[in-house]
């Protein structure tokens, strides 16, 4: 089997200040995935990452990038990373073809492999036109583009990508996505994704790993993790208002607004008999929408069961001193 | 990264760092150009005749290497320190920290960065003397040894400066504080030797002084201190203070967490 892109293990990390922000992670992402690192704010995520591209010092564990063993030749394991960060972090003041072309140039590329490089990737990702302007003259999401173009300069086989859609339009993030895509199923390109849109790793990612607290709660495939919804609950739109929530044996129906209802769908639950049963009661539905998406129904669920287990394990602990 | 990637590299940052002083060149290049020219005219032109020779120099000839060095010093300094620290502040060090380069380069990059702003207004400011004095060089080799060699140094101190600041107000304390007075009192606008004996031994544990000496003997043939050791206590501070500024990028020191 080959090497995964990206293995982990028992990856700590402890702060200057005693913060714990990574207790002993496990993490492998195979060649080729579309792989999903989600978890709420300070969980850890930007933490692995940073220490993945070096950009934060591991206390103890081991980063292995392709087989190879960043403590023993980071220098190489880096020129297979790709890495889109989630602040904007280039010189605002400079050319937008100079920052892709010096990055380039860190890579040691020479300048005639760069130049068909940068003109290339900065067409593809809408760019070219604007290859002479200072980069602060960019539009938000034309600055993460161009992030985007210096991290693909010296063609990584795993790219990270830490929230590279925050702040962009709906339109543009689709057509980021659609980009993503096909970089990783063209090139074979391995990314890593993290978000906070989870429509978003929904969308694109084959694999998943939830972390909250410094550790992974759960590391499995998003089909898998999609499966293991327990419910989820459609809106519904009436073609006319109702005075109160109809009843429907074995559904759970409640009346949001007078012509709007929320149905909870237990799994193995048929929808057709929900609509007959409406029906047959002068309910008719216009429309119909997740009120949620599955994924974030899910992973609110993880969060706050790991949150409980936290805090049930700091009473118990409480109770005996 | 094998030779040809890390030249490339190396290359890559020293011609970011001089497109970089260039563009914002009347920030850069103008400013100690037009302070260097008032000296000429006010020490120089106007108050140098009243106060006669020094060492057996015209007033003007004595302060000419000392100003191109004052120059040399305060912009190799001031272009590192600004430099790196606004990669810091702006995050863009982290385009490099990801890249396979090795620390060494990083650190060159910059250093050669300062360099060629530190070497390139010490010759706007040598020409601009040549308006005021006729040159006369009595050791070229010595004299752009030295020129280099010092600008090295402070290239690295101000290397040093940008990692352990934490906010712009760091990178100004040093050269206020620090750099200013130890030039002004190394021996640029006059001789140590008038001087009280112990005011000269004072002097004597000045850094710059030794620098602008050797610098001065270049250009006219006269020291206050001996060549040698100037020479000898440069090349020491070049390669301590070298280590100290890689061994504090080896460890992250302000740049990573």
């Amino acid at each position: 089997m080959a090497e995964p892109a990206l293995s982990i293990r028992g990856l700590t990390k402890v702060y200057g200040n005693g913060f714990q922000a990574l207790k002993g992670i496990d993490l492998d992402v195979q060649q080729g995935d579309f792989f999903a690192l989600l978890g709420p704010n300070g969980a850890g995520k930007s933490t692995t990452l940073g220490v993945v591209c070096s950009l934060v010092q591991k206390s103890a564990g081991k980063v292995s990038i392709f087989g190879i063993d960043i403590d023993k030749d980071f220098a190489k394991a880096k020129y297979q990373l790709g890495v889109v960060p989630q602040e904007f972090n280039f010189n605002q003041f400079e050319k937008v073809i100079d920052i892709v072309l010096a990055q380039a140039g860190y890579y040691g590329m020479t300048r005639n492999e760069a130049l068909p490089r940068a003109k290339q990737l900065l067409t593809d990702l809408g760019l070219w036109d604007k290859r002479h302007g200072n980069a602060r003259m960019l539009s938000g999401g034309m600055k993460r583009r161009l992030m985007i173009a210096r991290a693909l300069m010296h063609r990584p086989k795993l790219l990270i990508l830490d929230e590279p859609t925050a702040g962009v339009d709906i339109e543009l993030r689709r057509s980021m996505w659609e980009y993503m895509r096909r970089i990783n199923r063209d090139e074979g390109t391995t990314i890593i994704l993290t978000t906070h849109y989870l429509e978003e790793a929904e969308s694109l990612c084959r694999n998943i790993a939830i972390i909250n607290h410094g550790d992974i709660v759960r590391n499995t495939s998003m089909r898998e993790l999609l499966a293991e919804l327990d419910t989820e609950t459609f809106l519904l739109d009436l073609a006319k208002p109702v005075s109160t929530a109809p009843e429907v044996e074995g559904f759970e129906i409640q009346q949001l607004e007078p012509s709007q209802l929320a149905l909870v769908i237990h799994r193995g639950q048929q929808l057709n008999g929900v609509f007959s049963a409406l029906s047959e009661q002068g309910i008719n539905v216009v429309s119909m929408r997740n009120r949620a998406n599955r994924l974030e129904e899910m992973f609110v669920s993880m969060v706050e069961g790991s949150q409980r287990a936290i805090d049930q394990r700091a009473f118990e602990q409480e109770a005996q001193v | 990264m094998n030779a040809t990637q890390t030249f490339i590299a190396l290359w890559t940052l020293v011609l970011k760092e001089i497109k970089r002083f260039t563009r914002i060149w009347p920030q850069t290049l103008l400013p100690p150009s037009i302070t260097m020219a008032m000296y000429f005219i006010i020490f120089g032109n106007l108050i140098g005749p009243r106060i006669g020779d020094m060492d057996g120099f015209s007033y003007m000839d004595f302060i000419v290497p000392g100003l191109i060095m004052m120059s040399v010093i305060t912009n190799s300094y001031s272009n590192v320190a600004s430099s790196f620290f606004s990669n810091k502040f702006q995050r863009s060090i982290e385009e490099m920290m990801v890249s396979p380069m090795p620390n060494w380069v990083i650190l060159a990059g910059f250093i050669f960065g300062g360099m060629a702003r530190g070497l390139g207004v010490g010759l706007i400011v040598t020409l601009v003397s040549l308006f005021f004095t006729r040159l006369t060089v009595e050791h070229p080799l010595l004299t752009i040894l030295v020129v280099v060699l010092t600008s090295a140094l402070f290239s690295i101190g101000g290397f040093i400066n940008a990692l352990l600041a934490n906010k712009f107000d760091d990178i100004s304390i040093v050269p206020t504080f620090i750099l200013t007075p130890l030039t002004y009192l190394g021996g640029v606008f006059y001789s140590i030797s008038m001087l009280p004996d112990f005011w000269q031994g004072v002097s004597m544990l000045n850094p710059i002084l030794y620098m602008v000496n050797v610098f001065r003997y270049g250009f006219l043939g006269v020291s206050d201190i001996p060549v040698g050791w100037a020479l000898a206590a440069i090349f020491a501070f070049i390669i301590a203070l070298f280590l100290v500024a890689l061994t504090m990028l080896e460890r992250g020191k302000g740049i990573r967490s």
